[in-house]
């Protein structure tokens, strides 16, 4: 049983790594890294791992996603200060 | 369990191919944080052994029959301090993205060509 | 093209220089000689529960001032490169936020804060630390900003919490070497009563420190990395 939701788990985690690699808008690349944080999470609270598993998700899908738009919004304001 | 290090290879190969395909700054290092995910989740599931429960020693595990009954605790030691580190140098990285845009308004990699021969 | 198909076989040898890390390993079915080691002698010599912390903050301290050293080193140069000249101010609109998000920041932020310091003092009793602790109190700062467009965090007490954390982190590790076995040695205060809060000696002090440490580091960054609010 555990090993079934470890396996759907990777699967969507791998879609989600696809799809932040291969996608067009930018916005959407960062949420997915941010959902393969998560999901990660979850796998290393299944590995025994509890100290682990609060440390990536606290960090992986919260403060790395919020940095990620820190830099996107100041290079979109740039942008527009630029053009308009 | 080898089904997690399965998941982390195939991260890491997809974050390696990202990273040395993709054009955007952006994308790079986007591709550079999920290497970081694959190589934590590969060096945890090393460290797991089946039926063992986690480290901690209170009601449910005591003393005596710890070294029966808990997992590896030193690879979580060890991606503990990676986590964090990893946070750092992305956050790093992203900043030198933003002055490099600032100096050239362009997040091509191919435009930054100061360093080729 | 040429360059894709270079880079595909190029990752397929490297798949196959790390092959035998998925078949040559097998998997564990009992614990190595060193962690049985740590597993054994850790209760008992440093009377910490929670065997993680135990590591991190002991058996491989030096490795966490190492760790807490890259962090002050990637906060500084985040701070130096997004220094900004005073007569060069970013303008633009920012929208107040919305009447929800105050109002639930008012009630949730002290409780956060309370949540953060609760797990980095408990590190040596529960899953959690120095490290969790300091970044739960990150989140929480975090969602200050985003509630509170206008607000500026005072960067004077941000650096006045974390140079004294990292400087009183490296003072108690002397202490240790003076007073006790070694540098980071947790046994100069008394060890107490196995699983009570004050226990395993200088375990919750030093946890204590770099949750502070870690927290004041990350909301530097965040602060940075913001820009000008109008």
């Amino acid at each position: 049983m555990t090993t079934l939701i470890i396996a759907v788990l990777g699967f969507i985690m791998i879609a989600a790594a696809v799809m932040a690699i291969y996608s067009k808008s930018l916005l959407s690349a960062i949420i997915s890294a941010g959902v393969i944080s998560l999901l990660a999470s979850v796998i290393y609270l299944l590995l025994a791992a509890p100290d682990v598993a609060m440390t990536e998700a606290a960090i992986g899908s919260g403060l790395t996603t919020v940095v990620f738009l820190f830099a996107f919004h100041k290079i979109r304001r740039s942008e527009e200060a630029k053009n308009g | 369990m080898t089904i997690v290090t399965i998941i982390g290879v195939a991260l890491f190969f997809i974050g390696l191919w990202g990273m040395l395909t993709q054009k955007n700054i952006i994308k790079i290092i986007i591709g550079f944080s999920i290497i970081d995910t694959g190589i934590h989740l590969i060096i945890v599931s090393i460290g797991y052994i089946k039926g063992r429960t986690a480290p901690i020693l209170d009601a449910a595990v005591s003393r005596a029959e710890a070294i029966m009954r808990v997992v590896d605790p030193i690879p979580s030691a060890l991606v503990l301090t990676a986590i964090v580190i990893g946070l750092a140098v992305t956050s790093l990285m992203l900043v030198y993205a933003v002055q490099m845009y600032k100096h050239k308004q362009s997040l091509d990699i191919n435009d930054y060509e100061e360093l080729k021969w | 093209m040429v360059k894709r198909f270079f880079i595909l076989v190029m990752l397929i040898l490297f798949g196959l220089m790390i092959l035998p890390l998925l078949t040559g390993v097998p998997p564990a079915t009992g614990l190595n000689p060193l962690a049985a080691k740590y597993v054994q002698d850790g209760p008992q010599e440093l009377g910490a529960a929670n065997l993680v912390t135990a590591i991190v903050v002991t058996y491989r301290g030096l490795d966490t001032l190492g760790e807490v050293a890259v962090l002050f080193i990637a906060t500084a140069g985040v701070g130096f490169l997004l220094r900004r000249k005073k007569e060069h101010a970013e303008s633009g609109t920012k929208r107040p936020a919305s009447e929800i998000l105050q109002t639930g920041t008012a009630f949730l932020m002290p409780l956060i804060f309370l949540f953060g310091v609760y797990i980095f003092v408990h590190g040596h009793l529960t899953p959690g630390g120095g490290f969790q602790g300091g970044v739960v109190i990150a989140s929480g700062v975090l969602l200050l900003m985003l509630a509170n467009t206008s607000a500026r965090i005072n960067q004077t007490l941000l650096h006045f919490v974390e140079s004294l954390s990292g400087a009183f982190y490296v003072g108690i590790g002397i202490l240790g070497l003076v007073l006790a076995a070694g540098f980071l040695d947790n046994r100069f205060l008394p060890l107490g009563h196995f699983g009570t809060l004050c226990s395993a000696g200088a375990i919750p002090v030093i946890y204590s420190l770099i949750g502070l440490k870690v927290g004041s580091e990350l909301v530097g960054i965040l602060e940075n990395m913001r820009g000008d609010p109008l």
